[in-house]
């Protein structure tokens, strides 16, 4: 099969032959038309089939006419410069962004296009006089890069960068390098003229360097081991300030009363190294957002149709001005932000959205519909009986689950031993010190600073983060993508894995359709072919793609019963597909089955109809399987029950299979499991898990292209991945392994630098080789035991 | 010897130059995106003047 030569998608409806190039519709000729006319065909020559089939509804972007709209979007306005940025989801490769950065060969209004990669957004400067905002966004849709403008751009706050860490991290650096520098002449302790002489200033220079490296650096560390010791908490940080503190303390004794040389050295490495830990734990995928509301899925606005003098007037209209009882209009493929009741037109809803539930809906005039829901059809009006604030979808995040910081009961590794750490150092301190006050009270203050110093658990405080930082790295290239590294932890000690059903477990593109009834003739399975090919209706199309016949016959006329279904002619051969009422069958059957389903009428004979059925996703069986040996496992669904048998087969015995549950239900039911003490994973994928997601230990959004927007959550999967699922428990409960055993590593390091301290014979080189090597080392250990672990899984 | 703290002053300042230089860097925001100008950079800016009819690409054309 030719495929195309602008998205690389095989042509499956139709091939389009143009400049000698196939394509797989007039969308993707026309972009390569555009660009070839505009001089960029380098696009092509960039990378191979770079394109985006463009999905344009010009109609849809209307609203951008609005002043209080556009007012919101710019982010600078003045003139004849207009600045404005968009997130463009379907920015992939580097013709992506060479195209993009070459916009203004298209339209000269625009004067410069800046591409973030990382973060898949757009910076634009712009001329409003020669290119509307409007314009503008639809002339990036029609060459396949559509921005993506929601209700979330229109609360936007500039949230600020903070770099703050960067800069500690920068200054801890610099400060280390000049003080290794300026402290080595000293190690050696040669008593030579020259050093004698210029000691002083080596030691004041130092005592300089450190000042920005303990009071702006490591201030966290105060603050932290603060806010810990005020609630009563004995946090790894409490040792660390001391530490610190103590080093600075009795350094600048040391070089003022001319006693020594000082552990400056020290003290910058082990703040440059802490450092170095807390950034190298924080990956972040700037393109993924883990909180993510309803906002990001809704319109930014709405037409809202009024009367006044007898004149209708359509307006777009913010989405939040919307008031009850207005008049709204939702066209196909338009998503419903408020809960409204019907006055015209014929509606057919996807809340796929929002229950999980794959069927559409059909409703009619003076019926109810509610928020979050996708209308597939022709246009209906709508008035509204809630605003989108108090509608029923979005009340669903008034629940606290969302407000509540969600770290708060969870105790880490690195935290539960800190506290044993603590006192352990403490007493020894107090016993060395007490000894040597008897023996000999000249040395006891130093034996008490050295045990302080040497005991500051640097390595302890680097092995989480390091070690939890690469698996971070490793799960995010092979598709788990997760917000920060404490979720490996959690992930380590869940129980009980709850998955949503569909799209979860269950692929949302592919359905296969299974045929029930009187055997169809090769003839009548072409003009089944051409008359699907003819309609535009969801069932029809996907049927068409499933049946993917050889041959098809052209209807000589073709009719389209809105609600209903289709009547195609065939050289006085008759073909009616669609409902069952439609096609001579009794309702009654349709319903007792439950299922979706196209029936087929031939020659005014009922012939029998084709079922969807979800397919599951490979591999699940196994995955189940393998998950339940040391967890309970339980699959919610937003599903009527008519997959019950089929779910069953799936799974083992003692699993749990519940249906119909609603958004609210399912967030009831993980709460309910955590009361009974079970430490809970969410698995899900849509708006409808989005209260389980927040309420569950962990909650994992499974997305098909992770590009598209999942809801607020802990880890965004890939889900090709999510038949291995199990290994990556395994590797997460590794890394909880590989940290325990760097805790003893660099218990080792402290019993042998405590020896030296508490005999009063720690000398500032002693603790400059301790120092690092401890850090060094645990660091290599880590990152070399995450890499074979992960090795051995084959992840 | 007593050169030794005008070398000290100076290494110390040449060090400090190059610390104001990358916070500013940071601050600039120029660490924010560290893929995009790797791939960027190796654009060469041309425009490809392309006649339908042969469909060949006839030259290129620097840009600039």
């Amino acid at each position: 099969m030719e495929s195309c030569f602008h998205c690389g998608e095989d042509c499956l409806d139709e091939l389009i032959a143009y400049d000698k190039k196939s394509f797989c519709c007039s969308g993707c000729k026309t972009v390569f038309e555009i660009l070839n006319s505009n001089d960029l065909s380098y696009y092509y020559d960039l990378e191979k089939t770079p394109g985006i089939s463009p999905k344009l509804n010009e109609g849809k972007y209307d609203y951008l006419e609005n002043t209080e709209i556009l007012d919101k979007l710019l982010e600078f306005d003045h003139e004849s410069t207009q600045i404005v940025s968009f997130s463009i989801p379907s920015i992939h490769c580097s013709s992506c962004i060479w195209i993009l950065e070459n916009l203004n060969k298209l339209n000269k209004g625009i004067k410069s296009s800046q591409v973030d990669f990382p973060k898949k957004t757009i910076r634009l400067s712009f001329s409003s006089e020669q290119i509307s905002l409007k314009n503008l966004v639809i002339l990036m849709a029609r060459i396949g890069y559509e921005p993506n403008i929601s209700l979330e751009n229109f609360d936007k706050k500039e949230a600020g960068v903070d770099r703050s860490l960067i800069y500690k991290l920068g200054v801890a650096g610099f400060a280390f390098g000049n003080i290794m520098f300026l402290s080595f002449p000293e190690y050696f302790e040669i008593n030579e003229f020259w050093l004698d002489q210029f000691k002083h200033l080596f030691r004041w220079l130092m005592f300089s360097f450190s000042l920005p490296v303990v009071f702006y650096s490591g201030k966290d560390y105060f603050i932290s081991a603060y806010k810990g010791l005020r609630s009563g908490i004995l946090n790894i940080d409490v040792p660390i300030a001391l530490g610190i503190f103590v080093l600075f303390i009795r350094s600048t004794a040391e070089i003022a009363l001319d006693l020594g040389t000082g552990f400056f050295d020290s003290l910058s490495g082990l703040v440059f190294f802490l450092l170095l830990g807390k950034f190298f734990q924080q990956k972040t995928y700037s393109f993924l957002s883990f909180e993510r509301d309803y906002k990001s899925y809704f319109p930014i606005a709405i037409t809202r149709v009024s009367s006044e003098n007898e004149k209708t007037i359509e307006e777009q209209i913010q989405v939040y001005k919307i008031k009850k009882g207005d008049t709204v209009l939702i066209r196909n493929e338009e998503l419903i932000p408020m809960d409204a009741e019907i006055l015209e037109g014929k509606a057919n809803i996807d809340y796929s959205f929002v229950t999980g539930e794959a069927d559409l809906v059909k409703k009619t005039n003076g019926e109810k519909v509610y928020a979050g829901g996708r209308q597939k059809g022709n246009l209906i009006k709508l008035k509204v009986l809630k605003p989108v604030e108090q509608s029923y979808l979005t009340e669903l995040w008034s629940n606290e689950v969302f407000q509540k910081d969600r770290l708060s009961g969870f105790q880490s590794l690195t935290n539960k031993i800190s506290k044993n750490f603590t006192i352990a150092v403490l007493s020894i301190a107090v016993l060395a010190t007490s000894f040597w006050l008897f023996v000999d009270p000249s040395i006891a203050w130093n034996v008490f600073t050295a045990v302080l110093i040497i005991a500051c658990p640097c390595a302890i405080a680097l092995a989480a983060p390091f070690t939890l930082g690469n698996l971070l790295r490793i799960f995010g290239k092979k598709g788990l993508y997760l917000k920060d590294a404490s979720v490996i932890e959690r992930m380590a000690a869940i129980d009980t894995v709850v998955f949503d059903k569909t799209g979860t477990i269950t692929t949302t593109g592919q359905t296969t359709a299974v045929y029930e009834g009187l055997d169809l003739t090769e003839e009548e399975l072409q003009m089944l072919g051409g008359s699907l090919k003819a309609s535009s209706h969801p069932l029809s199309r996907s049927l068409y793609s499933i049946l993917n016949n050889n041959g098809i016959q052209t209807p000589d006329s073709y009719k389209e019963y809105v609600g209903a279904g289709i009547e195609c002619d065939f050289k006085g051969k008759r073909i009616r597909i669609g409902s069952a009422k439609f096609t001579g069958e009794s309702d009654l059957m349709e319903n007792a089955m439950g299922k979706t389903a196209v029936h087929i009428n031939s020659n005014e004979q009922y012939k029998g109809c084709f079922s969807f059925k979800n397919t599951y996703r490979k591999g699940m069986s196994s995955l189940f399987k393998k998950l339940s040996k040391d967890k309970y496992l339980i699959i919610l669904s937003g599903d009527n029950e008519g997959e019950r048998d089929r779910l069953k087969s799936l799974l083992p015995i003692e699993s749990g299979i519940h249906f119909n549950q609603k958004p609210g239900d399912k967030l009831e039911f993980i709460k309910q499991l955590q009361h009974g003490g079970r430490k809970v994973m969410m698995v899900g994928d849509g708006l409808n898990d989005a209260g389980a997601l927040a309420q569950s230990e962990i909650g994992i959004a499974v997305s098909e292209d992770i590009n598209v927007f999942s809801p607020a959550c802990d880890g965004v999967m890939d889900a090709s991945i999510l038949s291995n699922f199990d290994d990556y428990f395994q590797l997460a409960k590794k890394g909880v392994g590989i940290i325990q055993t760097s805790f003893l590593l660099s218990l080792v390091y402290n019993v042998t630098g405590l020896v030296f301290a508490v005999t009063g014979n720690l000398l500032p080189v002693v603790a400059a080789i301790l120092m690092p090597l401890s850090s060094i080392s645990i660091v290599v250990f880590t990152t070399l035991a995450t890499q074979f672990a992960s090795r051995r899984l084959k992840i | 010897m007593s050169i030794i703290y005008m070398l000290l002053a100076i290494s110390v300042v040449v060090a400090i130059i190059f610390f104001v230089a990358f916070i500013v860097s940071v601050k600039k925001g120029q660490y924010d995106d560290v893929y995009t100008p790797s791939v960027r950079m190796l654009f060469d800016d041309e425009l490809v003047k392309t006649d339908l009819k042969e469909n060949q690409p006839v030259k290129k054309v620097k840009s600039n």
